[in-house]
């Protein structure tokens, strides 16, 4: 791969795709919050949705939690706690392995649910099929990196060097890029799609991520009462 | 005490001749638009059937409502917080469009296209979601019209409860009721408790039940939660929507379109105010039975002169006490005890309560052997179950419906002994607790039904919480996107997925949301 195509990729794409990531988020939220909902089509079919999306979110949830804190924990302070990189890499794969296989089937319910179920197929928005396709491809591509981790789990090389570009381009480092040249083509995929994900989120039904209700939780009591002045009584 | 006011409601079932005036008025106005098929804020059931959506009623299944635990708190009865948080990726609780129907249109240009055939053409279903031929409707609005489909389907209506319904399947002791059911408007409302973005909630002033559609995340929670089955999901927005008691007609001191366009003349509006603080204790009491009574309780009396003082303190307007003191629901409700709420038991404190209908007395009666208690025909040989009624209205205590029946049946005879025979039959009133004067208002009231008797609405004082110089030129009532431009063609924000026949058009900007 040129240099220059490298590094756009690696070293500069995330930044854009970032920004967009917060700044679409932040402008739909403003701008547009009648759009802003899960788009959930369970009233249209139970079928395939209550046991699909059930796994398909846990298994995500638990993927994103474990890329979270894999990719951006400094290998100094696993260390610190007796882990090391090997080890890590193994407790990865098979972590990743086991959710990502949860995952793969609610996604693969869901994805099928979408594109068959006439009513739910004639319901969707290009966006809706879209994003679910991209979804189903980045996890196809995320577990196929699984066989080339497992090789690694000696010295767990891929992922060190894989989190020490993703810490640095969350810390503003202009090297990054270089961290990521030398592994497989299908890591460098997976993070590309991963990014393009991060891209086009405000422009999907994703955005309800990020209202994920859990300050229901601390609401005092059950009712909400508005008073007139716009105000919130108890 | 923290006393708020209410605009409350009554429908007089004894005059209701199911027309589906209201039903229809209300679609036309709120909901003839994509997604929104199939929602009826306001529909009109024939009883005993399952009703809409399917079995409705039947809360071990849908899980709506309250139920009180053991340690006598409430708790929503499909679950505490977590346990509805727990069903957000897939909510076991809900139903499914079938429960209500498939909404459909008939091709109807095949008409006007079909070639030359033996047979004449059919204009035959299609589903207006898959788009699909759809060879059978087998459900649909109002399916059960005047006792439409076999009884046994319609006998699972729970209502039958410890009744023995089989004789009530035989021609001969057949009985039929209307229902015309619209968001309650609780005190306690559960579908605010089920949502877990806070988009829902009562409003202060008049305690109007919205949801929020710019705050409304489509987590559907409250579709469940709603033990009347009145909160449709809009499969095109992925909001929720509800009957929003017309409130812009409201605010103006006009009665909701349901309301206005009834024939029957059988709704009611009226203010009635409540101590706030006293909700969760009414919605609290350990015997269903009670909770009739209990929320009785929480009304307040508007001529009380330390309640006035009370409600002027804690901000409700002079107007609206005036308005509460002539409120005919009050009347019905407090004064003459002829109105009751729907399913108590669900423990939301409805404000949308009924009178019982009248029946013919049993054939027995007529052939001389009238059962009879003093001059007031015995109610329990009433066609339509007294029971029935009693499940539907005060958790199945038949005291308080019997006696509402007989203050009607009262009402009817004294009126007609001075219209006929010039002649006070007060005997009759004394039997039943009701004095003249009371009687002469219920008949001014609920037989004359004038247009200004039925509806006692005080306008809204908006103009204390706003300044209305500042909203001119503004954008009004909209679908819940304000003023926003975001309505290009290139629909960035995927704002609509349009699918239907009117594909293509921007057309039903309704006025929904805040």
């Amino acid at each position: 791969m040129a240099d220059w195509f490298h590094i756009l990729v690696f070293g500069y794409y995330p930044y854009f795709a970032a920004t967009v990531f917060l700044a679409g988020s932040l402008i739909r939220f403003d701008r547009e919050q009648y759009t802003w909902r899960s788009g959930s089509s369970q009233l249209l079919r139970r079928r395939q949705l209550m046991m699909g999306s059930v796994l398909f979110h846990v298994g995500i949830l638990l993927l994103f939690l474990g890329h979270f804190v894999g990719l951006l924990t400094p290998k100094e302070v696993y260390h610190v706690f007796g882990l090391s990189s090997g080890t890590k890499q193994v407790l990865a794969v098979v972590a990743g392995g086991i959710f990502g296989l949860v995952c793969f089937v609610g996604l693969t319910m869901l994805l099928h649910r979408r594109l068959f179920d006439p009513r739910i197929r004639r319901t969707s928005s290009a966006m809706d099929i879209a994003i679910l396709v991209l979804l189903w491809v980045q996890l196809v591509l995320g577990m196929a990196t699984l066989p080339f981790s497992w090789s690694h789990r000696e010295g767990g090389e891929i992922m060190v060097s894989l989190s020490l570009w993703a810490q640095k381009i969350v810390s503003f480092q202009a090297d990054a890029a270089l961290y990521a040249v030398d592994v497989h083509w299908v890591y460098k995929t997976h993070i590309f799609l991963g990014l393009t994900i991060f891209l086009i989120f405000p422009f999907s039904r994703l955005v309800h991520i990020w209202s994920a209700p859990v300050w229901y939780l601390g609401r005092r009591g059950y009712q909400v009462v508005r008073s007139r002045d716009g105000g919130r009584a108890t | 005490m923290k006393i708020r006011a209410q605009i409350g409601k009554v429908l007089n079932l004894d005059k209701c001749i199911g027309c589906h005036t209201c039903s229809v008025t209300c679609k036309n106005v709120w909901t003839s638009r994509e997604g929104m098929e199939y929602a009826w804020f306001n529909n009109v059931e024939t009883k005993p059937g399952v009703g809409y959506p399917k079995e409705w009623e039947n809360q071990d299944t849908w899980n709506g409502g309250w139920v009180r635990k053991r340690n006598g708190r409430i708790a929503p009865k499909m679950g505490g917080k977590l346990r509805i948080l727990a069903k957000i990726f897939a909510n076991p609780d809900m139903p499914q469009i079938d429960d209500y129907y498939e909404p459909f249109t008939f091709d109807y240009e095949h008409l006007h296209n079909a070639p030359e055939s033996r047979a004449p053409p059919t204009a035959r279903p299609r589903s207006l979601i898959s788009g699909k031929r759809m060879e059978k409707v087998k459900w649909g609005p109002n399916w059960e019209e005047i006792l439409g489909g076999e009884f046994s389907k319609r006998s699972k209506d729970v209502n039958f409860e410890n009744i023995e319904k089989d004789i009530y399947g035989q021609f001969e002791n057949t009985f039929m009721m209307y229902l015309p059911r619209l968001c309650e408007h609780c005190l306690n409302p559960s579908c605010v408790a089920a949502c877990p973005s806070g988009a829902i909630y009562k409003r202060e002033e008049d305690g109007i039940v919205l949801i929020d559609q710019d705050k409304c995340r489509g987590w559907r929670m409250c579709v469940s939660g709603c033990p009347y089955k009145k909160i449709y999901y809009n499969w095109r927005s992925g909001k929720s929507e509800k009957c929003i008691f017309c409130y812009p007609r409201i605010e103006a001191g006009q009665p909701t379109v349901c309301s206005e366009t009834c024939v029957g003349r059988i709704r009611y509006l009226g203010v009635l105010l409540y101590d706030a603080d006293r909700i969760e204790a009414a919605a609290s009491v350990e015997d269903p039975q009670d909770l009739y009574e209990a929320q009785l309780d929480i009304f307040l009396d508007p001529f009380d002169p330390a309640i006035i003082r009370q409600a002027l303190k804690d901000g409700v307007p002079q107007s609206w006490i005036d308005a509460a003191q002539r409120s005919p629901v009050f009347r019905m409700a407090m004064d003459w005890k002829v109105a009751f709420p729907l399913h108590p038991e669900y423990r939301t404190l409805p404000m949308v309560w009924y009178v019982p209908p009248l029946s013919p007395i049993q054939s027995a009666a007529e052939v001389g052997a009238l059962g009879s208690k003093g001059l007031i025909p015995d109610v329990s040989r009433l066609r339509i179950p007294l029971r029935y009624l009693a499940n539907m209205l005060t958790a199945g205590d038949e005291a308080p419906v019997k006696l509402g029946l007989e203050r009607m049946l009262a009402m009817r005879i004294f009126m007609r002994a001075r219209h006929v025979d010039s002649y006070r039959e007060t005997d009759v009133l004394d039997q039943v607790g009701l004095t003249e004067a009371a009687v002469e208002d219920m008949y001014q009231t609920m037989a004359i039904a004038n247009y200004e008797d039925r509806f006692v609405i005080p306008t809204s004082h908006r103009e204390y919480a706003e300044e209305a110089f500042d909203l001119r030129g503004e954008c009004g009532f909209t679908f819940g996107n304000g003023c926003s431009g975001g309505s290009g063609k290139l629909d960035l924000f995927s704002h609509e997925v349009r699918v239907g026949p009117s594909a293509g058009g921007r057309s039903g900007k309704t006025t929904v949301g805040q």
